[in-house]
């Protein structure tokens, strides 16, 4: 068995990951490469006495140093030294798709090129000369259909063939013409000279194309003063000349490359003035339409998530509950085991927990992942961009915050659809503002008991009003101050529409909740043991359940922090209730139903809402509920926050911040309350 | 080619092609626009400019929406009033 590294690069929609799927099918390990949110993804393929494993790099269209993706895949290409990079080609869009080409042959490695979706090429009238192409790029081309499965074996066939070729450079290298040439050489005599260790890393060539660029990432690894002149008088006597930089001057020598090459190898034989992609556009962004039609999506999407989640989250309910009660019957009826309660509370509960969201998930992200795919997702981020621009973010951020909504944990796993870091911390910030789902329960616990009935509906709306504007002004503020740099100018493209294939749709969504399982799973277990632990322990020698409360390391916290929550309006069993309701806040009602289920004379026979008012006034009433809106999000999402942004530090800053937030607001709130109706 | 006037690509209406001459931005914009094929010279049909709404261009066979900002810093000349070509883009 021999072994063969191939990564995977081409252009975002060139259907990269399709053909991925298709060579590795379900064998794939998907992770995040270290330090960044860029999706790592790896898988492998048996073909005859070969083991393949497949990368499937970042989609970029170049390789410049302007963003992490780009950075990722060419030093992968540089660090790692696949024994092949296939680079995958939108057949149809052939031009755009080769520049990416022309910056991995300067790289001078061993190339497959990937003509995909040949079929959708030949439909608009284009022949390809495939061997003269394959001369001019040096590099064996292989036609595709990915979504129909044609052509792997000669993919594979390929990859084999070109990575027992021995590492020779190519003959033809990309000239840039004269002037640039010259200043080329200048520099590379400079840098083999001054840099040698540079130089064993990096070709010299690739390093003095880079350094004329001015790349960030290679200009600072430079230390020679000598060849940082060179560079700069270089640059300067090339702008002299073309009155523009040298790397945009080299950008359309490459392009102009690629016109002479295709003028002589690509023949058009028809001419299609429309194609459906145009007319379902026409539909779509329609200035009028496309709003509304946008609209009824994101509502089918959020209403399948939750609505259809919500059977099979209910079997998961009861299957659970089941299993607990089976459990507890080993022991006897009202027995205290602890063994009992750790089972049955701490892990059924906490695995429960766990568990129930998984059909939300890979709803969710079947939903996603057809959106995506269809290539739908771009023209709704154009849709939403023109609000969404405003508050600073990105079209496409709409997203993960309306399924915040529903459950913040998806709505955080979702903001992977945002490429731009600094949005996608910035969404991820403020997610927990959405009113979810589970915060829905504490609403319904407390209007009623505090509010008139013509009041519910005004009360809930206002709640959520006040999420999304403090949601809204956080991201201005995030993005003055610690995401700060510019929005991401709006350049997008705009992929043909497409039918998404079942298979990558399946693979997609398998992916999604294997990784909430593994990951999210075990942490959020072991956090809720943790907490089942605080509230039983330690325990007293009384047998009402208030008592054990009270007793416990959660209500005795309750009562030290009651001195600093006074001024909210809170007591001591309201912060107790707070504090377990990180777990999860729907548990902010059964512990406040604990709290209050003492046998006290005068409150007897009352239910939860009528103990509720009798001791609270409205004003705790909407204070509790702004708290619950905005303070700490629960143990769940602050384990997603730290899996997606891959820090725990990100995970900490929403966990104060947002609590902090929560007690400013409700302090003023009720102070100033205070005062108006006393 | 009658006209040569330079003017920025928001000016260029719905249906109509034009040539890019410059792009006025910073070197990291100038870069991504590059990378999807907006470098000096290229033809670009402008397949949709309506205001307020999207705007979008064909370039080298791909489709790719803008901003009206960057519609702004990208200057072209006109080439008349052909009819936009979709497809591949290319000139034969």
């Amino acid at each position: 068995m021999k072994k063969l590294k191939a990564a995977l690069a081409g252009n975002p929609n060139s259907g990269k990951t399709t053909i991925f799927n298709l060579l590795t099918g379900s064998h794939q390990h998907v992770g995040n490469y270290p330090g960044v949110t860029v999706e790592e993804k790896y898988g492998v393929c048996r073909y005859g006495d070969y083991e393949i494993t497949f990368v499937d790099l970042p989609g970029t269209y170049s390789l410049t140093a302007y963003s992490e993706e780009e950075l990722i895949t060419r030093n992968y290409i540089i660090n790692e030294k696949p024994d092949v990079v296939v680079d995958i080609i939108d057949a149809s869009g052939i031009e755009r798709n080769l520049y990416l080409s022309m910056q991995l042959m300067d790289l001078d490695i061993p190339l497959v090129l990937v003509f995909n979706m040949s079929d959708i090429a030949e439909q608009r009238g284009l022949v390809f000369n495939i061997e003269q192409l394959s001369v001019l790029f040096e590099a064996k081309i292989v036609k595709m259909v990915g979504n129909k499965g044609k052509g792997k074996q000669e993919l594979l066939e390929a990859v084999i063939e070109t990575s027992g070729i021995p590492g020779k450079s190519r003959i033809h290298k990309m000239k840039y013409g004269d002037e640039i040439e010259n200043e080329l050489e200048k520099i590379e005599k400079a840098v083999l000279t001054e840099e040698p260790a540079l130089c064993q890393i990096y070709q010299a060539r690739w390093l003095s194309i880079k350094l004329l660029e001015q790349d960030d990432e290679i200009t600072k690894k430079v230390q020679s003063s000598k060849v940082n002149t060179i560079v700069e008088s270089s640059v300067n006597h090339l702008k002299s000349i073309f009155r523009e930089s040298p790397e945009i001057i080299m950008a359309g020598r490459r392009y102009g490359y690629i016109s002479g090459a295709c003028q002589e190898t690509i023949k058009t034989t028809a001419e299609l003035s429309h194609n459906y992609s145009d007319m379902i556009d026409a539909v779509v962004t329609h200035r009028i339409l496309g709003l509304p039609i946008f609209l009824v999506l994101m509502y089918l999407t959020f209403f399948l998530t939750f609505k259809l989640g919500s059977y099979p989250m209910s079997w998961l309910e009861h299957l659970f509950g089941w299993a607990g009660e089976n459990i507890s019957g080993f022991w006897e009826p009202g027995s205290n085991n602890w063994l009992k309660s750790l089972l049955v509370d701490g892990i059924i509960g906490g695995v429960g927990g766990v568990i129930v969201f998984l059909p939300n998930i890979l709803i969710l992200f079947m939903m996603i992942a057809f959106l995506e795919d269809s290539g739908y997702m771009a023209r709704a981020a154009f849709i939403m961009d023109r609000i969404m621009h405003k508050i600073g973010l990105h079209g496409k951020s709409f997203i993960p915050m309306l399924i915040g909504f529903g459950c913040s944990v998806p709505a955080i796993m979702a903001t992977r659809i945002l490429e731009n870091k600094r949005n996608r911390l910035a969404t991820i910030m403020v997610i927990p503002l959405m009113s979810c789902g589970a915060k829905l329960t504490i609403y319904a616990l407390i209007i009623p008991a505090f509010f008139e009935p013509y009041f519910y509906g005004p009360m809930m709306w206002l709640i959520y009003l006040i999420g999304i504007i403090l949601a809204v002004i956080c991201i201005k503020l995030l993005r003055l101050t610690i995401f700060k740099g510019e929005t991401v100018p709006f350049v997008m493209e705009l992929p043909p529409y497409r039918l998404p294939t079942f298979k990558s749709i399946a693979i997609h969504m398998w992916q999604r909740g294997w990784m909430y399982l593994k990951k999210a799973g075990t942490i959020i277990l072991a956090a809720s043991i943790i907490l089942w632990f605080a509230m039983s322990y330690p325990k007293p020698d009384t047998s009402s359940e208030q008592g054990k409360l009270e007793y416990s390391a959660i209500g005795r916290l309750g009562k030290v922090i009651e001195p600093a929550i006074k001024p909210l309006g809170f007591d001591w069993k309201i912060g107790t209730a707070l504090i377990g309701a990180t777990a999860a806040k729907e548990l902010f009602v059964s512990q406040m139903a604990i709290a209050y289920s003492v046998s006290d004379p005068e409150l007897a026979g009352m239910t939860l809402r009528e103990k509720l008012s009798a001791n609270y006034t409205p004003l705790t009433g909407f204070c509790i509920m702004l708290f619950c809106l905005i303070y700490a999000p629960c143990i769940a999402t602050i384990v997603m926050t730290k899996q997606e942004t891959n820090s725990w530090r990100w995970a900490m800053f929403q966990f104060f911040g947002l609590t902090a937030l929560a007690y400013i607001i409700t302090f003023i709130v009720y102070q100033m309350g205070s005062l108006i109706f006393n | 080619m009658e006209k040569k006037e330079v003017k920025p690509l928001s000016k260029i209406r719905s249906g109509e092609k034009a040539r890019l001459v410059t792009i006025v931005a910073g070197r990291g914009l100038n870069n991504k626009l590059a990378s999807m094929g907006l470098v000096s010279d290229v033809e670009i049909a402008v397949v949709s400019n309506s205001h307020p709404g999207p705007f979008v261009i064909n370039v080298k066979g791909s489709k790719v929406m803008l901003g009206r900002g960057m519609a702004n810093k990208i200057m072209v000349s006109s080439c008349g009033n052909e009819k936009v070509k979709s497809g591949s883009g290319r000139q034969s």
